[in-house]
């Protein structure tokens, strides 16, 4: 009873308000890129894009997910029933758990409260990302050996060996970053930032490798080899239809924005305004009206890079296997430790 | 080997050099290209609002003709039907009664006129059989349809609107198209 009532139920409350509205909005930023990927694909190809649903095609994710649940639900009879169903749910979970620890933006304050904008500031920030995206790659696994197809098999174990590659580099290059802000916390590491002091400027190798390496994280081109249409048939998700389909799919668009937001918050300052004195700007405006400012630039932030996630996959093709391997083994990782040695002496005699 | 043209072009299989292997300067020419194409103007006409001419020549679905005073110009000959190679066109003569003379424009007459749209080759032998420019081919496509019935076009379908009760639709109907001599 004293347990139960010494809880701090506005806090709990709070959190709950502020998860629901975070998993609502990557929803509905993951509906648009699919949008916003179809337009700019058209763009960029010469065309005009999905432009009939409403105007210049607004609804047209509405009517795509309407589509999706709609469909038939497809279980193949030889696969494993419970893994089959059970991986799609892992892929999203996973995607949707990474964006726990993003600080969205300064606090506001409401209700005779300092609120923050982020779900949890645990000081382990950036490692819990790290597991939680190394579990992303077990919705991919399961779905594909639960399909019983070979296809999805194929794809499933060069996703997951992809996978596990790239997090090595994606590792070595936080390291570096670590080393720099001396502190887990994503929010220790925006507010570092704040006065313009973006770690890409200090890390520009490391940025570049981390981005990479993000590409590989989410499945995107030119590193979407678990999917590979074009040889392997659409790969893990292959056997599946319906909403399970668009559970994958949506998946890989909730990783594209919470893989940009930690893009933007690790190396491009998070939710700092670019050209202005947060601190100043918050005593003379409020607040609140800095909170939202903030909460914008960050999402501006995000939105370039999901442009550039599909700017590059209209661009690039799809590296072949081997290439993979070679870049991420060859390339990257010795890269990521030298740009890791190099950070460390500089730090050590600076 | 002696080359049968001198079309052919060796392939480079030497290995990339570092600034090739480093994939970014290759990336940035890629990516600098997809983004001028954004700011390119796009070919594609948005057919349902906008449509593009049609060259003079075009032969779509078939119009009966009528003259300034609405009367219908057929006087069912039945040179069309034996013009036309698919043998799409069907037809049944009338005798003119009298006080018809302002439906009719001659004594004889077609009651029953059908031209099947799934046999029709578009070919316009009917319009240059015709002596009386009563069949013509227009600029309009034939619409799908779920039903093979309906391709049937019957006398009343292919009939232009009369110019006398309702001279917008006959305009519109008529186009651009130039008398023909007689």
């Amino acid at each position: 009873m004293h347990v139960f009532l010494s809880l701090d139920w506005f806090l709990l409350i709070e959190k709950a308000i502020l998860i629901s509205i975070i998993i609502g909005i990557s929803l509905i930023v993951a509906m648009y890129e699919t949008w916003a990927e179809r337009k700019v694909a058209a763009v960029i190809q010469d065309r005009r894009g999905p432009n009939r649903a409403g105007p210049g095609g607004i609804f047209q994710p509405l009517a795509d997910g309407l589509k999706l649940f709609m469909k038939e639900e497809i279980v193949p009879n030889l696969s494993n029933k419970f893994l089959f169903i059970l991986g799609p749910g892992i892929a999203m979970l996973t995607a949707m758990m990474t964006s726990a620890v993003v600080p969205w933006a300064g606090n506001i304050h409401a209700f005779g409260r300092d609120i923050p904008l982020q779900v949890a500031d645990v000081n382990i920030g950036i490692l819990y990302i790290f597991g939680v995206v190394s579990m992303g790659v077990y919705g991919v696994m399961i779905g594909g050996w639960a399909s019983n197809n070979k296809f999805s098999l194929l794809a499933a174990i060069r996703g997951a060996s992809q996978i596990i590659s790239y997090e090595l580099a994606m590792g070595l290059t936080l390291i570096a970053v670590l080393m720099l802000t001396g502190s887990l916390s994503l929010r220790t590491i925006v507010e570092q930032q704040l006065d313009h002091k973006y770690y890409v400027f200090y890390q520009p190798v490391g940025f570049i490798i981390f981005l990479v390496c993000a590409f590989a994280e989410c499945n995107r081109t030119p590193f979407d080899l678990s999917e590979a249409e074009s040889e392997l048939n659409m790969g893990y998700h292959q056997e599946y239809s319906s909403m399970k389909l668009g559970f994958y799919l949506f998946a890989e668009y909730v990783n594209m924005f919470i893989s940009s937001a930690v893009m933007a918050t690790v190396f491009w300052g998070g939710y700092d305004i670019p050209f202005l004195n947060d601190a100043k700007f918050g005593q003379e405006h409020g607040q609140n009206l800095l909170a939202g400012l903030e909460l914008l630039c960050l999402f501006l932030k995000i939105a370039f890079f999901i442009f550039f996630f599909i700017w590059v996959r209209w661009t690039i093709p799809r590296f072949r296997y081997d290439q993979l391997m070679n870049l991420g083994w060859k390339a990257l990782i010795p890269l990521a430790i030298l740009n890791m040695l190099v950070t460390g002496f500089v730090i050590l005699f600076h | 080997m002696q080359a049968l043209t001198s079309k052919a072009k060796p392939v480079g299989r030497k290995p990339m050099t570092f600034w090739e292997k480093l994939y970014i300067p290759a990336i940035a020419k890629g990516m600098a290209i997809t983004f001028k194409h954004i700011f390119r103007k796009k070919p594609t006409i948005n057919y349902p609002e906008k449509t593009r001419p049609f060259s003079p020549v075009f032969r779509g679905v078939q119009v009966l003709n009528r003259d300034e005073e609405g009367r219908e110009r057929c006087t069912a000959c039945g040179l069309c039907a034996v013009a036309c190679p698919a043998e799409a066109i069907t037809m049944e003569a009338a005798e003119r009664l009298p006080g018809e003379e302002n439906l009719y424009r001659e004594e004889k007459y077609a009651v029953k006129y059908e031209i099947n749209m799934l046999r029709c080759i578009f070919c316009g032998l009917c319009e240059e059989a015709c002596p009386k420019d009563a069949v013509y081919l227009s600029e309009t496509m034939v619409p799908s349809n779920y039903n093979r019935k309906t391709f049937v076009y019957s006398k009343q379908e292919l009939l232009i609107p009369n110019p006398l009760t309702d001279p917008e639709a006959f305009a519109k109907a008529k186009g651009a198209r130039p008398e023909k001599t007689l």
